[in-house]
């Protein structure tokens, strides 16, 4: 399985996503400058890393969104193929509208640096198949702005396709619902807040992100490879 | 304009080389060395080039006395920063610096451009910046511009630093009334470089191209202020100089821009444009390389209209940087910086004439020896004066404060601001980006590990003031002594030091003697501990209202662990494990935490080290370490140890420990005795380590029941449960925040 | 002719804004009660050439980029351009 990390000018996790597939994971994983001529077809996977594209000016993610690139990625969006975006990967996904709802300043309005308990959701996703559900993972969390808010028919919405798939065990943010992670409608595009790829290391405090990976590997391996 | 300037003539008449910061003697020999005088550009260059800030002129004798070789020094101080070798043809390449005055003016943006600052010297040596650590000093929380300088200072470093994507991992705050007015910041930063990488700031080869990187120029951080006088009317530009603002995406695309140019051999050499920005980074690039260097003015990009050769040469914009490069070959460096966006052009060249030319509008308006910038800076021999103060400290007996009830004290204590949880502080900043992070802030030192390897390296910063107020020779010794502790207890190896040193004015004698003892004293411990200085940084004037700051240095120290198996937690870990202490305390409490408390003033002499026992403790702790047979290490420090042992019971694992000493309870409890650890051990390595340590002494056990239970001479004199404790320690510094004046 | 154009972008009506919350209750603290329901935006300034179609542009550069609809309003002025 060959992963494509977007890179955006102000990305800074892009590095610590293609260690923890690459280097932890054992998949092939390469950077996509986002001005790179590239046809994204080529990948399997593609990772919106955290970071501060563009410096988060304006709004987090909103400039990264407008981007080209990000046409091609809602075309394989569109053909199924996962899209995982952490932290600002998360906000460039809302704002470039492939999942729905935004990211709002922490309610405490600080930046929050810590590990965090979540609480898996939905174990029905191809990024979540290999945790229990109802499982406590730990993450860290690195934001300033990952106070999930939607409308209230949104939010129906989202519980009604059991789209919420992280929640935070105790809310650091003000998000609604202690929303932590949502996947789109059919499944194959997942934000979140909190940073798996920080949590592939037993020496970084906690291994339990790298089972987010092996899921996508593995539901990929079903689904391509096993027939 | 030029023709809005004043005249070489009236420069002179008007002594207006004096509000620049010259002295009539400097000004003399800036006349003798050009053979003429200075017009008014020059005049200006000469003023910051020759600036303490640039020169080190009246600190340049004392930091001579520094220890600087050793074995793993690869690059000392003279660079943009020093580097260390830490195998595998690795080594890391570290820095502090100061933005003291910038961050009392305009806190956010004061410590942002400082981190921002620290973090091009860094990377123009070649490295990845993989950590920052920050060294804060403020007053004492009670006021509410103490408290606004403190947030947004601390805002600061978070805006620019989680920007970037630079963990920071680590570092310390103390609260001392001295720092009301003039609060400290300090920002240390390390970079992870190949041997073969390292990049020096040098223009070499005459006929090479002088290129400019970065955003454009404006007139940021200008010391025009001094021309604000009713005598330069004529001269008054309606735009003032502003406070230099940080941009912290320019700030990461800079890093990025750069780590790929210099993996092209068109580079010749990369420095920053930091404090003087185009002055000294071009004049010292040819300084070090033996050229001279021509430049113009017209192709600097600028931000603004009408700038003067004077305001561009002196512009402190931030992000900016200057490269050599062979000459035929600048598109391909160019066409690097395009794709992160940022503008780089040619202004000029490298010439063999040892001079630094400027043009502007077609004509020359700087011609000035580039050795006269440099190398030819005056060099100041202040007299220097020992305090009535200190005779009279030295000779007070050393007293035990009044302490009733020592529980309550406890408690007390772990609410200093100076001793209570950072968690405020530092869960504002990203600790964690770059995954290697295995100890973030809140542990002894921070260690980073190094991808793809088995070891990691172990960060500290460190600097008691109030020792060094008391006894300036032994109060240094001592902030060497107990960053190398630091650095031991996560399981390393110290390499080397960075420091950044605060003080007073010079001028006065006082002030130069406490610099003066202090390098002393530094210098002792570096020798003994084997932890040369390979870089710093001098920041001289912080006084106001006649008060100066306590003499200040911060030391930022860096070591090797040379397995992850060796990395070693500061807190307990299992109950049954059993507690030693390293080292008996005396009765020394001149400058500790609980004379504060008890007495509201600091006073007599500070702890005694000795600095041979020192280096036996850590180098046999350290061994017993790396048999793998510690289980936890943690210095004692502010409070002493029972402030040490409740801090060791703070990682929420619920463990307590149960302690018998003997004695006198304020002193075995609360006095602050140089040289000294906690340790926990397994019962069944217990006469493994005793053979390893010979002043280590078993003093209790860890429990699982939750509660810090302290015994002097079969009394009771704490039990308390860690968890109550805890939340003390962790909610003064929010609670002084919140709480009014 | 050249315009000026000035984009107020504004946090909804009943989406929280914990800017304006702390701001208000600093502008209570030093005396100034009645100030009530203070709320943070931000204002975008740019020039452009005058058109007849000149609103409709500006509604459509705030629906895609300047405002996030999910979570802010905005509304927008246009002045002429006054050089001093």
């Amino acid at each position: 399985m060959k992963f494509a990390v977007i890179v955006f000018p102000g990305s800074n996790c892009d590095r610590d996503m293609h260690y923890a597939v690459k280097d932890v994971l054992g998949a092939e994983a390469e950077f996509v400058w986002y001005e790179d001529e590239c046809d994204l077809e080529k990948y399997d996977g593609i990772l919106i890393p955290g970071g501060f594209s563009y410096g988060d000016y304006l709004r987090s993610g909103a400039i990264a969104a407008t981007a080209e690139i990000m046409e091609q990625v809602k075309e394989q969006a569109e053909k199924g193929k996962p899209v995982l975006g952490v932290c600002n990967g998360f906000q460039i996904l809302t704002e470039a509208g492939l999942l729905p709802g935004a990211l709002m300043r922490n309610k405490d309005l600080s930046f929050i640096c810590r590990n965090q308990r979540l609480v898996v959701e939905n174990n029905e996703t191809m990024f979540t198949s290999q945790y229990g559900k109802g499982q406590i993972v730990q993450f860290p969390i690195a934001h300033g702005e990952g106070n999930y808010f939607c409308d209230e028919d949104t939010l129906a919405e989202l519980k009604r396709n059991n789209q919420i798939v992280f929640t935070y065990e105790s809310n650091p943010n003000g998000s609604v619902e202690n929303i932590a992670g949502i996947v789109n409608k059919e499944g194959n595009v997942l934000g979140m807040m909190p940073h798996p790829e920080r949590a592939v290391d037993k020496w970084l405090g906690s291994e339990d992100g790298i089972r987010l990976f092996q899921s996508i590997l593995e539901n990929w391996r079903k689904t391509y490879v096993a027939n | 304009m030029l023709q809005t300037e004043i005249s070489p003539e009236q420069i002179e008449e008007r002594k207006v080389y004096r509000e620049m910061g010259l002295s009539d003697e400097e000004y003399e020999n800036v006349k003798k060395i050009l053979g003429r005088r200075p017009n008014f550009t020059e005049t200006g260059i000469f003023s910051v080039m020759w600036s303490e800030h640039c020169s080190y002129k009246t600190s340049k004798p004392l930091l001579k006395k520094f220890p600087t070789k050793g074995p793993h020094v690869l690059q000392g101080p003279g660079e943009g920063a020093g580097v260390v070798d830490i195998g595998d043809n690795e080594a890391v390449v570290f820095k502090i610096e100061s933005h003291n005055h910038p961050s009392a003016v305009e806190p956010y943006q004061g410590a942002a451009t400082g981190v921002g600052g620290i973090l091009r010297d860094i990377f123009s040596m070649g490295a990845r910046p993989i950590a920052s650590l920050n060294s804060l000093r403020f007053g004492n929380l009670n006021t509410e511009r103490t408290k606004y300088l403190f947030s947004e200072v601390v805002s600061g470093i978070a805006g620019y630093g989680n920007c970037v994507g630079v963990p920071t991992v680590g570092g310390e705050v103390q609260f001392d009334d001295c720092y009301e007015e003039n609060p400290l910041v300090n920002a240390m930063s390390v970079g992870l470089i190949r041997h073969d990488e390292i990049q020096k700031g040098q223009a070499k080869g005459v006929g090479n191209t002088v290129i400019y990187a970065g955003p454009p120029t404006g007139r940021d951080g200008i010391h025009g202020a001094t021309f604000a006088s009713d005598d330069l009317a004529e001269d008054a530009d309606k735009d003032r100089p502003s406070v230099q603002v940080g941009d912290p995406f320019m700030g990461k695309l800079q890093i990025e821009a750069c780590l790929e140019v210099i993996k092209s051999d068109a580079l010749v050499g990369i420095q920053d444009m930091g404090a003087a920005g185009l002055t000294s980074s071009a004049s010292e690039m040819a300084s070090k390389a033996g050229t001279g260097i021509e430049m113009n003015l017209d192709l600097v990009p600028q931000r603004e209209e009408n700038m003067t050769a004077y305001e561009m040469m002196l512009s402190e914009s931030q992000e900016r940087m200057l490269l050599v490069v062979k000459k035929g070959r600048e598109q391909e460096i160019i066409d690097v910086f395009t794709k992160y966006g940022l503008k780089a052009v040619a202004i000029g060249e490298v010439i063999e004439e040892k001079v630094f030319r400027i043009k502007h509008h077609g004509e020359v308006v700087a011609d000035i020896p580039v050795d006269a910038l440099a190398e030819d800076a005056p060099v100041y021999y202040l007299p220097s004066e020992e305090p009535a103060y200190f005779r009279e400290f030295q000779k007070m007996e050393n007293a035990i404060p009044e302490v009733e009830n020592h529980e309550k004290m406890l408690r007390t204590l772990l609410q200093q601001p100076t001793i209570a949880s950072k968690e405020w502080v530092y869960e504002k900043y990203d600790s964690m980006v770059q995954t290697n992070t295995v100890a973030g802030p809140g542990s002894d030192a921070a260690v980073v590990r190094i991808k793809g390897r088995d070891k990691a390296i172990a960060i500290t910063t460190d600097g008691n003031s109030r020792y060094i107020y008391l006894d300036p020779e032994t109060g240094g010794k001592i902030a060497v002594a107990e960053a190398a502790r630091n650095i031991v207890c996560s399981g390393a190896t110290p390499l080397a030091i960075t420091d950044g040193l605060n003080f007073g004015n010079p001028t006065n004698p006082e002030i130069y003697w406490q610099m003066e003892k202090t390098v002393d004293g530094m210098s002792a411990a570096c020798e003994k501990l084997q932890t040369p200085v390979i870089g710093g940084n001098v920041s001289l004037y912080n006084q106001s209202k006649g008060k100066a700051i306590f003499p200040t240095p911060i030391v930022g120290m860096v070591g090797l662990i040379e397995s992850l198996e060796h990395v070693t937690p500061s807190f307990f870990q299992e109950a049954g494990d059993l507690i030693y202490v390293i080292g008996d305390a005396e009765a020394e409490f001149g400058g500790s935490e609980l004379q504060n408390v008890v007495n509201g003033k600091y006073e007599g002499k500070a702890p005694a080290l000795d600095l041979d026992k020192e280096a036996k403790r850590q180098s046999q702790l350290l061994k017993a370490i790396r048999s793998g047979i510690v289980v936890s290490a943690h210095d004692i420090a502010e409070g002493g140890l029972a402030v040490a042992l409740a801090e060791k019971l703070f990682s929420g694992k619920n463990l307590g420990a149960e302690v018998e000493l003997a004695g006198n309870p304020t002193v075995e409890l609360f006095s602050e005795t140089q040289s000294r650890f906690i340790v926990s051990v397994k019962p069944e390595n217990k006469d493994a380590f005793e053979a390893i340590v010979d002043d280590a002494k078993q003093i209790g056990t860890v429990t699982a029941s939750g509660e810090l239970v302290i015994h002097v001479d079969g009394e009771e004199v704490v039990n308390q449960s860690a968890e109550q404790l805890q939340a003390l320690w962790k909610g003064a510094i929010p609670c002084r925040l919140k709480s009014k004046e | 002719m050249k315009k000026k154009v000035k984009v107020y972008v504004s946090l909804k009506q009943g989406v929280l804004d914990p800017q304006g919350k702390t701001i208000e209750s600093s502008l209570h603290s030093l005396g100034f009660k009645e100030a009530a329901n203070v709320r943070v935006g931000k204002v975008i300034e740019f020039e452009i050439a005058e058109s007849a179609d000149l609103e409709n542009q500006i509604h459509d550069m705030c629906k895609k980029l300047l405002a996030n609809p999910v979570m802010e309003d905005y509304r927008f002025e246009v002045e002429e351009v006054v050089r001093p």
